[in-house]
């Protein structure tokens, strides 16, 4: 669909634990297609000390209640007041924004690696594949337990393994060490991942290793979201890239990556 | 609904509003969001002559009513320009204007000769003001000797409308404002972004690769308005103003200290149809204080 600035209504605020919120946003109109790996920009009203939009991935999309859910860490003064918007109140966003992740063949096998709030946009990736493949294997890493709030959400569309830096739940150590990715990666065709840059560099490596087809979501500092400011840049085989319009998904292949 | 046309030197505008340059893309990208031709004019992305990829990143800093960035002029040069995305800007019912930058004086002139030849381009903006190049850019404009050569030399190859943007990073932008009209400009643009940084409490390390960059957003504006009054008394041509508007009350600002037309920059990353809600204000403003026309109000500060 093409880019709208539209207010949305927020329908439902979910706090999933101390810091992250799950927020629904519904158009006023029929919701057009929006595809996995897409983003928003939200104004932050009221909020003095912030003067850019924030992006986010969308994390899951409703065609019949014409709803995009963004999955919000309070991070700053931004974040922090699109969190705590009340039900019923408007946010004016710009979207769909950026690409989008490849979408595989039914007969493929897939893995997702996501950590920290990364697991956003995997999450529309998941929802959109699981109509289309049997199975999709998932793997989530947090610091803690408390972090992985998103795992019920994900278990609906796929096997789901996880790590914690505590131990508290799954395997302990970093998403990187999981078995999956040590012992077992031969099985997967295609790799997605998002998240903090040191794992989704460490992610590449591995794919890159096995020679498996890799896509990661890129994140950065954005001023306008849309391709004009050009200060989102990432450094490809082709040159400074903006992650806004050329990404925010990239094949590990375009990227200059030193892995 | 009040006359909102106005004339600087051989541009007619429908309306006193353009879009600034880097801010702005090539409109073509905000072609979903409105109709680009509505607006007085666009000023496309700095071009060289050419290409470059512009400074390593980050690039951008949010600040406090503003932001900083360091993009440094990336662009793929002015023969591309004309080649491949010139011909998507013929749709345009409206001025589209290219701000024409370089390292060198015949940097400089080569590609105002190219943007030239384009007969759709009703004009280019003189950038000797970028601060965000290690050479030519804002170096060019914080002398009058400088602002002499780089103006002259681009005169006698440019025949259309031009547009001198000065930087703000000057003691007496009066004197070289002077300078810019002596050389031959048709009218100037100010003021470009100031020089800024910012810095990471935590890492202890700068926010922007180049350490400096360009400040723009309602934080400038104040310094903009009185700049835009300085160079008013100090020169007769036609002054485009801009820094920091963000609404149809600002710009009135602007016009009031004798600004002809404005500019609109920083505010489309947040709203990318603030242009038009400014267009519409301003409209507004005059009916409500009866005017007819908006050249009325041009430098017309009660003092």
């Amino acid at each position: 669909m093409r880019k709208t600035v539209q207010n949305l209504k927020v329908i439902e605020n979910i706090q999933l634990n101390d810091d992250h919120h799950l927020l629904q946003l519904q158009v006023p109109d029929q919701l057009e297609m929006i595809f996995p790996g897409q983003f928003t920009n939200l104004l932050v009203d009221h909020s003095p000390g912030v003067f850019l939009r924030r992006p986010f991935s969308i994390y899951s999309v409703d065609y019949i209640k014409n709803t995009i859910s963004v999955f919000i860490k309070e991070i700053g003064e931004g974040t922090r007041a699109l969190a705590q918007t009340p039900v019923n109140s408007h946010i004016n966003s710009i979207f769909p924004l950026g690409n989008s992740f490849t979408i595989p063949k039914e007969s493929e096998k897939i893995l997702l690696v996501g950590g920290g709030s990364g697991v956003a946009s995997l999450m529309s990736l998941a929802q959109e594949l699981s109509n289309k493949l049997n199975d999709i294997s998932i793997l989530i890493g947090a610091r803690s337990s408390a972090d992985l709030v998103e795992l019920d959400h994900f278990s609906r569309y796929g096997t789901v393994y996880t790590t914690t830096e505590d131990g508290t739940k799954g395997e302990k150590g970093y998403v990187t060490d999981h078995y999956i990715l040590k012992n077992q990666l031969g099985q997967f065709e295609r790799i997605y991942s998002c998240g903090p840059e040191p794992m989704m560099r460490a992610v590449a490596a591995k794919a890159r290793t096995n020679s498996i087809f890799c896509e990661v979501s890129l994140e950065n500092t954005m001023a306008c979201g849309f391709g004009v400011c050009l200060c989102c840049v990432t450094e490809t085989i082709e040159g400074y890239k903006c992650v806004c319009t050329d990404g925010p998904v990239f094949n590990i292949n375009q990227l200059e990556w030193q892995i | 609904m009040a006359d909102l046309s106005i004339t600087i030197h051989k541009l007619k505008l429908k309306n006193p509003v353009l879009t600034a340059s880097g801010t702005f893309g090539y409109g073509i990208e905000y072609d979903d969001f409105l109709d680009v031709s509505l607006l007085g004019g666009i000023v496309v992305k700095g071009t060289t002559i050419h290409p470059r990829q512009g400074n390593a990143y980050p690039r951008m800093a949010e600040t406090a009513s503003g932001m900083l960035n360091s993009v440094g002029l990336q662009n793929r040069g002015a023969r591309y320009f004309a080649s491949d995305i010139y011909p998507k800007l013929i749709k345009y019912k409206t001025n589209v204007l290219v701000n024409v930058s370089g390292s060198t004086i015949e940097e400089y002139i080569a590609c105002a000769e190219i943007i030239n030849e384009l007969d759709h381009i009703t004009g280019i903006e003189l950038n000797i003001s970028c601060p965000n190049v290690k050479e030519g850019g804002m170096s060019f404009g914080t002398s009058c000797v400088s602002i002499e050569n780089v103006v002259s030399a681009v005169r006698k190859v440019y025949q259309k409308t031009m547009i001198v943007k000065l930087t703000p990073n000057v003691t007496d932008i009066g004197e070289l404002a002077r300078a810019a009209e002596y050389s031959g400009a048709d009218s100037l643009s100010l003021i470009n972004t100031l020089l800024g940084m910012a810095i990471n409490a935590q890492t202890r390390k700068p926010v922007l690769a180049t350490i400096t960059g360009g400040l723009s957003g309602p934080a400038i504006k104040p310094i903009a308005l009185r700049m835009v009054w300085e160079v008013a008394k100090a020169v007769k041509i036609p002054l485009v103003g801009m820094g920091g508007i963000m609404n149809a009350t600002d710009a009135i600002e602007f016009f009031l200290a004798g600004a002809s037309a404005i500019q609109v920059g920083t505010a489309n990353y947040i709203d990318p149809l603030i242009t038009l809600k400014i267009i519409e204000g301003i409209d507004l403003y005059l009916n409500h204080h009866k005017f007819n026309k908006i050249s009325d109000i041009v430098g017309c500060l009660h003092m």
